[in-house]
């Protein structure tokens, strides 16, 4: 058996991991507070990188100008989503919410197709040094990074929620809408934030990632690895998201381990992650965190 | 039958559940259904291959998206996994007659008997769980499936895919667009009449009471589990002989088609022609197969301006499909067959719309 290998695909994965959980909690963000199930959060990611690479490469705008204004963009484009879209199907049945954001996942991702074509495209190098040697293993520099911002978006998450008075009316709005409504919070302002937020730290996450594989739609494959991810952790519970993040991380890096030691099976790296969601949903459906649904007649 | 009644002129009373449950209110609609059908037998005869090109295409589509709607529609349960159905259809008739040589005429209902066997499986889940989690839980089995289709060899030919016959009666080869047209037709007839029948069934009311309040349903004596996951069954069996006539009209079958998208197709026929609405079905279907094409037609007058526009047809067809979808959901939840209804009703009242 091969160790080191084993080891260098963990630390992979956990990397990959703490990605994951990122999209993930921007995922439960939206759920938690709007029960919306958005289909369309790899797109985000989709439309977060591509608008940086074209600030970037296109305008040729410095890094610290591009990335800012990215991330600007990104808010008033989720606040327009929920607007003009969302908020016209509140109290519709389960079906048209998914669709729509199916409608919007589709619609977006042919959108950058049109816009920025199929191939690969990688951003100028904002680092200098390419890899660095973590415990006797060679990771790539951006890595590194990747899991710094991801962790420290996983820390502004905890305080957001704990002590901003947003964080805490989007608390409150997720918990009961009527009662946070009569409390003076506007709900219409907090669905319109959490989506805008999703939205910024979805982009966030895309540019990272770009950074690291270059741009392509691949990036959207990612809001459909999110759903492992989410019911492992519980839908609703951003903690949850985390830890379930970078369990699929790892077990997708696993199951490629096995595949190529023993199984000899292929593709198991990008399907092993259903198997486990469809295990997951048979054996305990609200997954590890999530609160159970109590049906009263 | 709820939005039925309030579209009926006032006065049409019905006194019997008989009444009540037919499928065609007045005689006159029943002989215009059946001389719409008596028409359509000529279309070979007249029909550019173009128009039969799409009709066909309107046929097997229609057969999986009514399963579909039957699913989601009737009983209320999310299938994002129906293409995977479909191709297993596809790839299973042209197995059964390339291995076991059961001519064509067998291989497509025994195609949709092992695609239903399938779709069981994959509704087992249905028994445990519902709403948003079975949506997912298809989604999952929309990628295992689509990952054993490029994975089994044996069964799908792999990656290079697998060749299908065509369609033969006593030596007859259905092998041209105006001979399959009939196939196709017939099997449109059958699925379509046979669905009508069946939502007027004991089981057909279990379904929908099963969408309507599953709680009341169950106190009722509804067995859910059953009956949610035989909904998926069924809607496997559309699929899979909607798959095996797709199958052998190409004559070629491979594990590219039958991706997500075209589930998100299915999903988007049965809201666009409206959910639970079975005219509405084939409505959506030939909504969404003239969709792309209205495009190609669009795209095909401006490319003297926008050159560059040709190459990204793709992508412009997959962004009328997402916007169609969204427009729908905002604009006219309820679907074309509503919309047909609400004109019907405007020009039965006419001048005097109130």
């Amino acid at each position: 058996m091969n160790y080191e290998l084993l080891l260098q695909l963990v630390v992979n994965g956990l990397i990959v991991g703490t990605l994951y959980g990122v999209v993930a909690m921007c995922f439960v963000l939206i759920y938690k507070s709007t029960r919306v199930v958005n289909f369309a959060q790899g797109e985000f990611l989709l439309i977060g990188a591509w608008t940086c690479w074209w600030l970037l490469v296109k305008f040729e705008l410095p890094f610290w100008f591009g990335f800012p204004l990215t991330l600007a963009f990104m808010v008033i484009f989720g606040i327009a989503l929920q607007v003009i879209v969302l908020r016209p199907m509140i109290g519709e049945p389960i079906i048209s919410v998914i669709m729509v954001t199916i409608g919007l996942s589709i619609f977006f991702k042919a959108l950058m197709g049109l816009l920025f074509g199929n191939e690969t495209k990688s951003y100028p190098k904002v680092f200098a040094s390419d890899s660095i040697g973590v415990l006797g293993m060679q990771v790539q520099s951006a890595y590194i990074l990747s899991m710094g911002i991801s962790v420290l978006i996983m820390v502004a998450f905890y305080y957001f929620f704990k002590y901003s008075k947003i964080g805490l009316a989007m608390r409150a709005t997720a918990f009961d809408q009527q009662v946070a409504q009569s409390l003076g919070i506007s709900v219409k302002a907090v669905f319109a934030a959490s989506w805008a937020i999703s939205a910024v730290v979805s982009a966030l996450a895309g540019i990272v990632i770009g950074m690291v594989n270059g741009v392509s739609s691949a990036l959207s494959f990612f809001g459909i690895k999110v759903f492992p991810v989410v019911i492992l952790g519980g839908l609703d519970s951003i903690v949850g998201s985390v830890v379930g993040g970078l369990i699929i991380g790892v077990l997708e890096n696993v199951a490629e381990f096995a595949d190529s030691q023993w199984l000899h099976i292929g593709n198991l790296y990008t399907i092993a992650p259903f198997y486990a969601l469809v295990l997951i949903l048979m054996v305990k459906p609200y997954g590890l965190f999530g609160t159970k649904d109590i049906e009263r007649i | 039958m709820g939005l039925g009644s309030s579209m009926r002129p006032c006065g049409d009373y019905r006194t019997t559940y008989a009444a009540d449950m037919t499928i065609f209110a007045t005689p006159v609609t029943r002989y215009v259904a059946l001389a719409f059908i008596v028409c359509l037998l000529f279309v070979p005869l007249f029909g550019s291959p173009y128009v039969l090109s799409l009709m066909i295409q309107v046929g097997y589509y229609g057969i999986a998206a009514l399963g579909l709607n039957l699913v989601v529609g009737f009983t209320g349960q999310i299938s994002l996994g129906h293409s995977a159905f479909f191709g297993f259809g596809a790839f299973a008739s042209a197995w059964l007659n390339n291995s076991f040589g059961i001519p064509v005429f067998f291989a497509i209902p025994l195609a949709g008997v092992l695609t239903m066997l399938v779709g069981l499986l994959v509704g087992i889940p249905a028994g445990r769980i519902k709403g948003l989690y079975l949506a997912i839980a298809t989604l999952a089995s929309q990628f295992i499936l689509e990952d054993f289709f490029a994975r089994a060899g044996w069964f799908t030919g792999g990656s290079s895919g697998a060749m299908a016959e065509y369609f033969t009666i006593f030596g007859y080869s259905f092998d041209t667009d105006q001979s399959y047209f009939y196939v196709v037709l017939f099997y449109v007839v059958l699925m379509y009449t046979f669905t009508s029948n069946l939502v007027r069934t004991r089981d057909g009311r279990a379904l929908i009471a099963v969408r309507d309040h599953y709680l009341s349903a169950e106190i009722m004596g509804v067995n859910l589990t059953w009956y949610r996951v035989m909904s998926f069954g069924l809607s496997a069996l559309y699929a899979g002989i909607g798959g095996a006539l797709f199958g052998h009209y190409l004559g070629f079958v491979s594990a590219e088609g039958f991706s997500i998208i075209l589930s998100i197709q299915f999903l988007a026929m049965i809201i666009i022609g409206g959910l639970g609405s079975i005219f509405g079905t084939l409505l959506g279907t030939i909504f969404m197969v003239l969709l792309p094409e209205v495009m190609e037609l669009g795209v095909g007058l401006v490319s003297g301006v926008m050159p560059d526009l040709a190459q990204s047809l793709a992508f412009i067809k997959e962004m009328a499909i997402g916007l169609a979808i969204i427009l729908f959901l905002i604009f006219e939840p309820e679907g074309l067959a509503h919309r047909w209804k609400r004109i019907k009703a405007y020009w039965k009242l006419y001048p005097f719309s109130y």
